[in-house]
């Protein structure tokens, strides 16, 4: 198990201790009727393997970029352990990841995991060039020879299509698609067992999207790293994905294999998802 | 040896958004198949034929009974019940599902579609495309097309690249729907000799045929489905 989550939940605001018990699906709401707290996250627990690939789907405001946060912890959770199997204590025993220190984290997001954000702004630094944005990340995961991390940094913005004469370009002088594909070669210079994907192709038009796609996909395949994606677009995640979770109000309300949600869903509101496609 | 052993199989499907009326799938289906077996499943249209199939392959989920499939140790998994995790390792390497269209991406070309299956197994990328071509070759598929999308292919054709897809890696257990529904009776009978050989090789297979001759000369057993009430 790579990635192991249990009963995990984020509370906005000060909590109370209905706010978990009194929402979620089953109240068709995400705010708390005593204490007006929004939960973004219920309760959710999730684990995956080396080199599979889950999807979470569910509408807007049902917590599926913030369970992603979560992971990453740009936010921090208000309860519940996250456990990867790379990172553990002195002795050995896995550790919570709610629980590391900032040196500990810093390694779990420079080494372990890495986030592909739906707006590259997000992902990159814009007064660092294309190249040295790539290298930040290198460096960071440990690599600290000059040639090394250059070779590195050509070497996947030749693999996402970037031409290599432009490394020293600035990102803001590439297209959106452009970008979208440097903030992946940073994502993936530090070798990372964790991809975390967050609308990736959300805004690009369809031929740059695919090419991401299948670009996310092959590189998945080559490499083994496993992947959690983001999306509301039902094709995004049936190109990608093996499993997939659908949230509701902060809650997961259904989980199966891809071809099994798509084809046989069980939830009232996987139903209408899935009958809502084009 | 057992392969797979299904009992007291059943399916419905319950419509939410249509207010939750119940659709009978089928009923209480029972059958066991052996190594190197092929079995047909029989029956008028409507029956539950591919939603049987659906459900061994658990794109369908179970509403009751048992698939329990035995890998070759000896070891059974009840396939109902079996966590995503281990339904996609089996998926990877025990079971293969046979579909009656071709579904793939219009970006991949013939030969890569099939040639692919071999390289996920482990074979060398130039011997899996000759090994690809041969097939589609047997299967006549024109030369001038391999590398061409099967999207943009007849509807034969595209059939026929879905079973070489299918065939080229074979897994222990095939589920084959309608894997000869538009073909002519040479293709017909091109594919059943594959399925043939298959068999020898020990692969046990369910399928579907509309074309009774056909199911007749592949079929060890055949199990009928009756019209859902």
């Amino acid at each position: 198990m790579i990635l192991d989550i249990k009963n995990l939940s984020k509370i906005f605001g000060k909590s109370c201790s209905s706010c978990l018990s009194d929402t979620g699906a089953l109240y068709n709401s995400s705010i708390c009727p005593k204490c007006k707290s929004v939960v973004g996250v219920n309760n959710v627990n999730l684990c995956l393997k080396q080199g599979e690939v889950l999807g979470i789907v569910g509408e807007s405001g049902s917590g599926k970029s913030t369970l992603l946060q979560l992971i990453y912890q740009d936010v921090e959770a208000s309860l519940g352990e996250v456990f990867i199997s790379q990172f553990k204590d002195k002795s050995g025993k896995k550790k919570n990841i709610l629980d590391a220190s900032l040196t500990e984290l810093a390694t779990l997001r420079n080494e372990i995991m890495s986030m592909i954000y739906q707006n590259p702004r997000l992902g990159l630094n814009y007064q660092f060039s294309a190249g040295g944005n790539i290298a930040e990340k290198i460096m960071c995961s440990g690599i600290k020879k000059y040639q090394d991390i250059r070779d590195r940094a050509l070497y996947f913005l030749d693999k996402t299509e970037i031409p290599v004469e432009r490394i020293d370009d600035y990102p803001e002088y590439f297209s959106g698609g452009q970008q979208q594909r440097i903030q992946i070669s940073k994502a993936l210079s530090s070798n990372p067992k964790i991809l975390l994907l967050d609308e990736p192709t959300t805004g690009l038009d369809l031929s740059v999207q695919a090419k991401i796609l299948d670009l996310i996909k092959e590189l998945q395949h080559e490499i083994g790293f496993a992947m959690v994606v983001v999306s509301h677009d039902l094709g995004v995640i049936k190109h990608l994905t093996d499993i997939t979770v659908v949230m509701k109000n902060g809650q997961i309300v259904e989980n199966g294999l891809t071809d099994q949600i798509l084809e046989d869903p069980q939830h009232p509101y996987t139903q209408l998802l899935v009958s809502s496609i084009l | 040896m057992i392969r797979l052993e299904v009992k007291n199989l059943r399916k419905t499907f319950r419509v939410h958004t249509q207010g939750g009326i119940e659709v009978n799938g089928f009923n209480d289906i029972n059958f066991e198949l052996k190594k190197g077996e092929f079995l047909s499943l029989f029956g008028p249209s409507g029956a539950g034929k591919s939603s049987v199939l659906k459900t061994l392959f658990r794109t369908y989920t179970t509403s009751s009974g048992s698939i329990i499939y035995y890998k070759n140790s000896g070891e059974g998994i009840n396939l109902s019940t079996a966590n995503e995790s281990d339904i996609l390792s089996l998926r990877k390497n025990e079971i293969g599902y046979v579909s009656q269209f071709l579904h793939m991406l219009p970006r991949i070309s013939a030969v890569d579609v099939v040639s692919e299956q071999l390289i996920f197994k482990g074979e060398s990328e130039n011997s899996s495309r000759a090994k690809a071509k041969e097939l589609l070759d047997y299967l006549s598929i024109r030369e001038e097309l391999f590398d061409l999308s099967p999207l943009t292919f007849s509807g034969g054709e595209q059939q026929r690249v879905n079973i070489a897809k299918g065939i080229i890696a074979p897994k222990p257990l095939l589920l084959l729907d309608e894997p000869t529904a538009s073909l002519d009776k040479t293709n017909t009978m091109k594919v059943i000799r594959k399925l043939q050989e298959l068999k020898k090789e020990g692969v046990s297979m369910i399928g579907i045929f509309h074309d009774l001759e056909a199911m007749d000369m592949i079929s060890d057993r055949t199990y009928k489905l009756s019209r859902v009430l």
